[in-house]
C-alpha cells in the first residue's frame, strides 16, 4: 500500500497535485475542530476586516473570522457531499448489478422506474420538499433526499457493464459452481464496475456539493449552519460586493474551486490504479 | 435399460431480423439421441460454427429451453426445472467444462474459489478443512494438488493446468455427465493431449459420461465412442465414432474429413492443392 | 553457409530478404511498485529467403507474437529492443528497421504487408470494402483512380473473388470471405514480404484450407517471402517451406519443414509432432508434463530442461547454442537428434 502511494506520487503528477489540493481542504476540516469560538456565533471579532496578519482571510460583516467560518463550512459541505455520494453509490451498485445480471422482465421494470426517476427535475422537487418540511428540514433529510435522486444515471452505467459481464464465461462457471446471485454479483462482478463507481463518485460528490451550494445560496437550507453556499448567501444578504467586502465572496468560491479540482485530479489518477485492466497488467496477466 | 440422457426430437429456433420480422432460424433441428445409464461413454458432437453444437450444449445444461421436443436427464425433463432446489440437484449431476479456461476463471478471483464454492454447495462442505479435502481429492484425480493452486490466479497457471482445474471442479459433486464444449481448442498443443487423455480416464475410472463438443475430427476420432456430425442444426451422420470417421458417407462429412490437415508436410500440401484445384473448377 | 542448406525448391535468388541478428526485445514495466522484465524475444538470429514461406511455431507466451511485432517495427513501450538488429533487403533497397525508422515507414505496405487473425481489425465495419483498398493501397501504387480500380478488380479476380465485394460492407461477407479480402488487400501492392499472423486460426476447417491454398497461390505467383506464424503444426506442415520452433523467447530448432517432420532434432519439436492426433490412429498420445515457462522468470540453462524427457545435468547450467543440425537446419540442444518420433 505504501509502495503504491509512493509510486503514484512519484509518477503521476495529477495525483500529486490532487493530493496537495485535497490536503489543503482536509487541513481546513481538521482545523475546524480547534476553532476558538462557536461557528454559529456572530460578532465574535471585529467586522469587515480585510485579510491580513491578524485575520488571515479577513472577517465578515457579521463579525465572524472568515478562516474559521471557511473551516467549519468546508467540513459541513464535504460531509453533506460524502453522505449523498455514499448512499447513492450503494443504491446505484445494487440496482445496476442486479438489473444487469437478472435481465429479462425484472431488468425492464427496474430500468423503467430508474429512467422515470432520472427524468424528474431535481431542484423543483427539493424546493417543494423544503417548503413542505419547513423547520423539520435538517441537512440529514436533505442529504437523504438528494441521495435518493442522484443514483439513476450511474446505475444505468453500472447496468450496461453488468450486462456484458453476464455473458462472460466465468459468470456461467460461477453459476455452475453453485454460487448464488449475491456471490456472483459482489465477488465476481463488483471489481469490474469499481472504476465506474469511483469515477461517478467524484461526479456525484461534485453534483451534491453543487446542489447544496445552490440551495444554500437561495436560502433554502439551515442558514445558521455554516456551509460554502451559506457563506455566499450571507455575503449576498449583506451586499458584500457593493460594500467592497470582496473577500467574503472570493474565499468560499476559491475554496470550492480547489475542492473540485482536487477531487477531479485524484479520481482521474486513482482510476488508473483501480482499473482492472491496469490491475491485471500489474499482476502480470 | 434406462437412459442417462435422452434427446427426443429436440428443436431450437432463434428469431432473426428486426423487431417486426417473424422469421427464425433453426439452430437445432429435430435431434434425437440417447446416452445409456449403465455404459459410460464419450459422445462427440462434431460440427463447424453455426452447426448448432453449442446450442445443444446449452440445452443439455439447462441454459436454453427447447422450442420443440424434450431433453430428459435421469427421468427428469430438463425444460421443466423451475425451483432453485431442482436446479441445484440437476447441476450436481451435470457439470460443464468451458472452451476457454482463461475466460472461465475470473482473472480477479483466485481459481480455488470456484472449487470451494462447488464443494460447499453440492457436497454440503461447510468448514474449510472439509472443502479443502474434497477439492484436493478432485485435483488429485486430474494430476494436480490443492497445494499447487491454492490462492493462485488464472494468469499464474497454464491453459492446460487451468483446464484441468476446471475439470476437477466439475468432478467435485461426482456428476454423471460432463458437457465439454470445445475444451481443448484454446489449450496449447503440448498440453492438449493431457486434457484429452484425462477425459478418457474419467470415463474408464470414474464411469462418467462425457459429451465432447468439437470441430476437430482428429481428437474426436481419438477419444470418442460414438459421434454425431451436425450441419446447420441437422444431424447428418451418426454412429460408432471409428466407423463413421473412417468411412463417412454424407458429402459434408467427407468434406470435413478431407479438410483435416494431416500432420505430414507432403500429404498436407497435397490436400491443400487438391482443394484449390477443386475450387478452381 | 545459409545458401548451402538444402531446400525443396530451386533458389532463384540466393539473397536473404530478412536478416535478424541476435535480437533481444523485452517488455520492461515499472508500475506502482512492481518492476517486471519480460524477455519475450531473447537472442534470436534467423534469415528469411526470397520466395519462401517461413513458418514460426510456438505456444502461447513463447514470444512468437513479440518476434513478428519486432520484425515489423511495430513495437511500442513498454516493449523495447534491447540488442541486435532487424534488416530487410528489398531488391537492393536495404533497410535497418531500428537504425532507420523513417525508411521502414515508407516500405510498409509497398514492400511489406500483413495478414492478421481478425479481419475486422483491418476492415472498418461501417465502410464499404473499397474504402479499405483506397486507404491502404492507393497511395503506394502511384496510379490514378480509374487505373487503380481496374488493378484492384483484376487482382481480386486472380484471387477468385468477385470484384463486386468492393461495394459490400464487411458484415455482409462470411468470415472466410472477409479473410480472403484481407489477403487481397495485403497483396494488391505485390509486396516482397508478407507477415501472416495466425491468419486461419479463427476460421472453420473447410474455410481454413481455402485460405491456406490462397496464401500459397499468391506467394507462388508473386514470388514473395511469407513469414507465417501459427501454433498449429498441421498448418505449418501444409504450407511452410522452412519452419522455426520457438520456446520461451528463443529458437529451439529451425529446419526445412519436411525434414523436421521426418526427423525432428529437438526433443520439444519431436514431442509437438508426435502428440498430433490423426484420423485412423488411436494409439495413446503422450503430453508433456509441467507448464510452459514464464518469460518473466525463465528456467536457467536450456529453457526446456524442466519438461525435457532426456535432460542431463548440463542442460540446467549451460545455454545451448543454435548449431547446424543433421537435417540441414539449426538446433539448440546438447542431445540433438536423440529422440525419434514414433
Amino acid at each position: 500500500m505504501f509502495k503504491v502511494l509512493r509510486d503514484l506520487l512519484r509518477y503521476n503528477r495529477e495525483f500529486l497535485f490532487g493530493t496537495l489540493l485535497i490536503l489543503i481542504i482536509l487541513g481546513l476540516v481538521v482545523a475546524s475542530f480547534f476553532a476558538p469560538y462557536d461557528e454559529m456565533m456572530t460578532y465574535a471579532v471585529i467586522p469587515d476586516m480585510p485579510p491580513g496578519p491578524e485575520y488571515w482571510l479577513g472577517t465578515n460583516s457579521r463579525g465572524q473570522d472568515m478562516f474559521w467560518q471557511l473551516a467549519a463550512s468546508m467540513r459541513n459541505t464535504l460531509m453533506f457531499g460524502l453522505v449523498v455520494a455514499i448512499i447513492s453509490r450503494i443504491i446505484a451498485i445494487v440496482v445496476g448489478l442486479v438489473s444487469g445480471y437478472v435481465g429479462g422482465k425484472t431488468d425492464q421494470i427496474i430500468m423503467a422506474f430508474n429512467d422515470t426517476l432520472g427524468a424528474l427535475p431535481n431542484i423543483p422537487i427539493l424546493l417543494l420538499l423544503v417548503f413542505v418540511m419547513r423547520d423539520q428540514m435538517t441537512w440529514g433529510v436533505l442529504a437523504l433526499t438528494a441521495a435518493l435522486l442522484g443514483w439513476t444515471h450511474d446505475s444505468r452505467l453500472i447496468r450496461s457493464a453488468a450486462l456484458s459481464l453476464r455473458t462472460r464465461e466465468f459468470t456461467r462457471h460461477a453459476a455452475f459452481s453453485g454460487m448464488r446471485t449475491g456471490q456472483v454479483l459482489f465477488r465476481e462482478h463488483l471489481p469490474y464496475v469499481m472504476p465506474i463507481v469511483f469515477f461517478t463518485t467524484m461526479n456525484n460528490l461534485i453534483w451534491a456539493i453543487g446542489l447544496e451550494v445552490t440551495l444554500s445560496i437561495l436560502g433554502f437550507s439551515d442558514i445558521n449552519r455554516p456551509t460554502i453556499g451559506g457563506m455566499i448567501y450571507w455575503a449576498n444578504a449583506h451586499s458584500a460586493m457593493v460594500a467592497g467586502i470582496w473577500w467574503w465572496i472570493a474565499v468560499p468560491m476559491l475554496a470550492v474551486v480547489i475542492l473540485f479540482l482536487g477531487l477531479f485530479l485524484l479520481a482521474m489518477s486513482v482510476n488508473e490504479y483501480i482499473d482492472p485492466r491496469s490491475r491485471l497488467a500489474r499482476m502480470g496477466a | 435399460m434406462s437412459h442417462l440422457l435422452e434427446l427426443d426430437h429436440v428443436t431450437k429456433r432463434y428469431p432473426v431480423g428486426g423487431l417486426f420480422s417473424r422469421q427464425s432460424i433453426k439452430a437445432v433441428d429435430d435431434v434425437s439421441f440417447a446416452l445409456d445409464a449403465d455404459r459410460p461413454e464419450i459422445f462427440a458432437i462434431v460440427g463447424e460454427s453455426g452447426s448448432g453444437k453449442s446450442t445443444m450444449a446449452k440445452m443439455i445444461l439447462g441454459n436454453e429451453v427447447p422450442d420443440g421436443g424434450r431433453l430428459v436427464f435421469d427421468g427428469l425433463d430438463i425444460g421443466t426445472i423451475r425451483s432453485r432446489e431442482q436446479r441445484e440437484a440437476f447441476m450436481a449431476k451435470v457439470q460443464p467444462v468451458f472452451q476457454n479456461p482463461f475466460e472461465a476463471f475470473n482473472p480477479l478471483t483466485p481459481v480455488d474459489a470456484y472449487l470451494f464454492a462447488t464443494a460447499h454447495r453440492f457436497c454440503g462442505a461447510n468448514d474449510q478443512s472439509h472443502k479443502e479435502r474434497l477439492t484436493d481429492e478432485a485435483l488429485q484425480r486430474v494430476g494436480l494438488s490443492l497445494a499447487e493452486i491454492k490462492g493462485r490466479f488464472s494468469h499464474e497457471l497454464s491453459g492446460g493446468q487451468l483446464q484441468r482445474v476446471a475439470v476437477a471442479r466439475a468432478l467435485i459433486p461426482s456428476p454423471k455427465l460432463i458437457v465439454a464444449d470445445e475444451p481443448v481448442s484454446m489449450v496449447d498443443a503440448s498440453l492438449r493431449m493431457s486434457i484429452v487423455n484425462l477425459f478418457r480416464a474419467l470415463r474408464d475410472e470414474l464411469k462418467v459420461s462425457i459429451i465432447y463438443i468439437t470441430h476437430d475430427l482428429a481428437t474426436a476420432y481419438y477419444i470418442s465412442d460414438r459421434v454425431i456430425i451436425m450441419q446447420k442444426g441437422v444431424v447428418i451422420e451418426s454412429g460408432d465414432a471409428r466407423t463413421v470417421l473412417d468411412n463417412p458417407t454424407h458429402p459434408y462429412s467427407i468434406a470435413l474429413k478431407n479438410a483435416v490437415l494431416p500432420p505430414d508436410p507432403k500429404a498436407a500440401a497435397a490436400a491443400i492443392r487438391l482443394r484449390s484445384a477443386a475450387a478452381a473448377r | 553457409m545459409t545458401a548451402a542448406m538444402t531446400t525443396e525448391r530451386p533458389v532463384t535468388q540466393a539473397a536473404d530478404v530478412l536478416t535478424i541478428r541476435d535480437l533481444k526485445a523485452y517488455y520492461i514495466n515499472d508500475l506502482f511498485g512492481v518492476r517486471r522484465e519480460v524477455r519475450a524475444v531473447d537472442g534470436i538470429s534467423l534469415t528469411v529467403r526470397r520466395n519462401e514461406i517461413y513458418g514460426i511455431a510456438g505456444e502461447s507466451s513463447s514470444g512468437k507474437t513479440s518476434l513478428i511485432k519486432t520484425i515489423a517495427g511495430a513495437i511500442r513501450p513498454p516493449m523495447r529492443v534491447v540488442d541486435g538488429s532487424v534488416s530487410f533487403d528489398f531488391g537492393g533497397k536495404h533497410i535497418d528497421v531500428y537504425a532507420e525508422p523513417g525508411k521502414m515507414k515508407a516500405a510498409r505496405w509497398q514492400n511489406l504487408s500483413y495478414i492478421m487473425q481478425g479481419s475486422m481489425s483491418v476492415l472498418n465495419p461501417v465502410r464499404r470494402i473499397k474504402h479499405a483498398f483506397n486507404n491502404f493501397a492507393f497511395r503506394h501504387m502511384g496510379l490514378d483512380r480509374a487505373a487503380f480500380r481496374a488493378r484492384v478488380e483484376s487482382h481480386l479476380q486472380k484471387l477468385g473473388l468477385d470484384p463486386n465485394v468492393l461495394e459490400a460492407f464487411p458484415h455482409q461477407l462470411s468470415g472466410g470471405m472477409r479473410q480472403r479480402v484481407t489477403i487481397a488487400l495485403a497483396t494488391v501492392c505485390e509486396p516482397e514480404f508478407i507477415i501472416a499472423d495466425e491468419p486461419t486460426t479463427a476460421l472453420d476447417v473447410l474455410v481454413q484450407q481455402d485460405v491456406l491454398g490462397l496464401i500459397k497461390e499468391v506467394q507462388e505467383r508473386l514470388g514473395s517471402s511469407v513469414v507465417f506464424v501459427t501454433h498449429d503444426m498441421s498448418v505449418h506442415a501444409a504450407i511452410t517451406d522452412r519452419l522455426a520452433i520457438m520456446y520461451a523467447g528463443r529458437l529451439a530448432e529451425e529446419a526445412p519443414t519436411q525434414a523436421m517432420f521426418d526427423t525432428p532434432q529437438h526433443p520439444y519439436t519431436a514431442h509437438l509432432i508426435a502428440s498430433l492426433p490423426r484420423i485412423g490412429d488411436i494409439s495413446t498420445r503422450k503430453s508433456l508434463g509441467g507448464k510452459p515457462p514464464s518469460l518473466a522468470n525463465p528456467p536457467s540453462g536450456c529453457r526446456f530442461h524442466p519438461r525435457c524427457p532426456i535432460a542431463i545435468d548440463r542442460c540446467s547450467k549451460e545455454v545451448p547454442d543454435m548449431l547446424p543440425s543433421a537435417i540441414g537446419g539449426r538446433v539448440a540442444c546438447f542431445r540433438a537428434g536423440e529422440v525419434a518420433v514414433k
